[in-house]
Parts: structure tokens; sequence; C-alpha cells
């Protein structure tokens, strides 16, 4: 990409997105690679969380009981909330989602890490799946009766096919606004942080970083802190629009 | 030289694309907005409708974040 000659900035913001392969070699679908290794990592951390906080299953929980029962019931009163009662059947699922989101996006974090989420491949095979089985599940639920979710019965009768059209359109968009939303938000933040960070050595080759090497750390740590709030939040909104979408699967019309 | 046209034209676009995100700011900051003016209005109401204002706020953003990705298609793809 653009490289400044002479001065010895460098941009390479999309360098921590790069998948290569461990061992080296070609990538082929088995290859070991960076982001295999890095949700490998992620899986590890959130079975060890449930393993060792529930060997215990103190009444007065220990510190890793507590988190994993925060977790728990974090997701429980989501899905509850926005699905109801009968949803709860498919709380496992989505209970798997958020917390492999939830550690691919904070170990992606760590630096020089990698972020399975930052990639358009992992979060749309989640956000098709998603797309996949709640169609079916409403289908399955309620027959014909699910097409029931494109006829807002609610709006004018001569508006009602004009609706129709833009609510079948807006359902399909559905996994790719799914899917976008988590990697675009993950690959942003990252990529910003990398500029910043080119920014850093300004100091060692002009007399200007004196003013712009300070700068760019601060804004290194503010975007940090707030990328902190962003892997959290992009999760939680993933998980709850497939809450959402469960909620149209189980009980649709408006 | 047509080649640098070319190029130069995909960086003005991934550049004016960038634009889209403004939009996106405008409207999480409509709906968070909304959402704070009506929690002070009524703050034992607030806690039960944040969901309501961050699927609010994922459908604005997702704009947005189309724009982030037709600048980043036009920067390494085109």
């Amino acid at each position: 990409m653009a490289e400044e000659a002479g001065t010895g900035l460098v941009f390479h913001p999309m360098e921590p997105f790069k998948i290569h392969s461990l061992f080296g070699g070609e990538i082929h679908w088995y290859t070991p690679t960076n982001a295999t290794l890095w949700m490998f990592i992620g899986i590890l951390a959130i079975s060890l969380l449930f393993i060792v906080g529930t060997r215990g299953r103190a009444i007065v929980p220990s510190r890793v009981q507590s988190v994993a029962e925060l977790a728990y019931g974090f997701v429980h009163k989501m899905v509850e909330d926005v699905a109801g009662k009968d949803g709860l059947k498919y709380f496992p699922y989505i209970f798997t989602l958020f917390l492999f989101i939830v550690f691919a996006n904070f170990l992606g974090l760590i630096p020089m890490a990698f972020t399975p989420t930052s990639h358009i491949a992992v979060t749309g095979l989640m956000a098709m799946a998603v797309f996949i089985s709640v169609t079916v599940l409403g289908f399955m639920k309620n027959g014909a009766g699910f097409l029931g979710l494109f006829w807002v019965s609610s709006a004018p009768l001569a508006l009602r096919p004009l609706l129709a059209v833009i609510e079948v359109i807006s359902y399909f968009v559905r996994p790719v606004s799914h899917s976008i939303r988590l990697a675009g938000n993950m690959m942003a933040g990252h990529a910003v942080m990398e500029v910043f960070a080119a920014f850093a050595p300004l100091i060692l080759v002009s007399a200007i970083g004196v003013a712009v090497t300070p700068l760019s750390v601060l804004a290194i740590v503010a975007m940090y802190a707030l990328e902190m709030l962003v892997a959290f939040v992009q999760a939680y909104v993933f998980t709850i629009l497939t809450c959402v979408y469960l909620k149209d699967a189980l009980h649709p019309g408006h | 030289m047509e080649g640098d046209i070319v190029q130069m034209g995909a960086y003005i676009g991934a550049g004016l694309a960038c634009t889209g995100m403004g939009g996106a700011a405008v409207g999480v900051g409509h709906v968070v907005g909304n959402f704070i003016s009506g929690a002070l209005r009524n703050p034992s109401a607030a806690a039960s409708q944040t969901a309501t204002m961050f699927i609010g706020i994922a459908f604005a953003e997702a704009l947005g974040i189309f724009s982030f990705l037709v600048a980043l298609l036009l920067m390494f793809a085109v």
C-alpha cells in the first residue's frame, strides 16, 4: 500500500488480518493457520472457564464460578426477554455463539494476536447458520403462516404489496448485515490502531514527531479502550439480533 | 497511464464512500440521544429498553459498515 519513500513511515493497516500457515507451505482447508489457532485458543479458554467454573458447584461461588454464572445468567435473561419463554429451547446454541464471539474478540485485542471474527468467512458462516436454521424453524413451527412475517397486516391494504417486497428484501439482507457488522467493526478498530501505530515512530525521523508521536500513542490507548467496549457490544449485538430473528420465526406477524 | 487513472478513481471513490460513515454517525447519535432524553424523563423504564436501543444502534451502524466495506473493496479488490 501507500509507503512514503524516504521518511521511514510504513503503513500496513491490513497486515494483522493476513492469514498464514503456522508451519509454512500452502494453505489448504485443513492447514493449521493463525486463524484456526486463535479460534482453538478461544474454544480452549471457554472450555476451561466452564469446566473449572462448574466443578465446585459451591453455594458461595468462587471467582471463576461467579464469572461463569454471570455469563450464563446474562445470556439466559437476554434470550428470555427478547425471544420469549419458548425461545429458551434454543438457548444453548445462542450461548455458544455469544461465548465464541466474546472470546474471539477479546483474545484478538492481545497485541500480536489474530482476531478470527475480523474475517467475513468466519462471521458469514455464523450468520448463515443462524439465517438458515431460523428460516427452517419458522416454516417448521408455523407452516405457511411464517409468510405472514412479510404481510404487514397493520398497514393499509394498498401499501401491503409494496411493504411485502421491502420486507422480503430486508429479510434476505439479514445474514449480510449480520455478518458484515461484526467483521467490519473488528477490522475497522484494529486498522485504526494500526494506522496510529504507523505514525508513532515519526519522532525517529523528523522533528515534527515530537508533537505527533505522543499524540498517536495516546490515540492508540484511547482506541484500545474503545475497542474493549466494542468487542463486548458487538458480541452482544450479534447475540441479541439472533434472538430477534428467533422471535420472528417463533411468532411471525406484526 | 490508464491503470494509474483507474487506481486514482478507485482511491477517490474509496474516500467518497467513507462519507457514508458520517450518515451512520448521525443515525447512531440520533438513536442514543433520543434514548437518553427518554430515559431522563422516565428513568425507571430505561433499563428495560436498553436492548431495544442496541438493536436500533446495530441497524443504523450496519449501513455505515457497508460504506466502509465499499471503501475496502475499492482499495484492495478492484
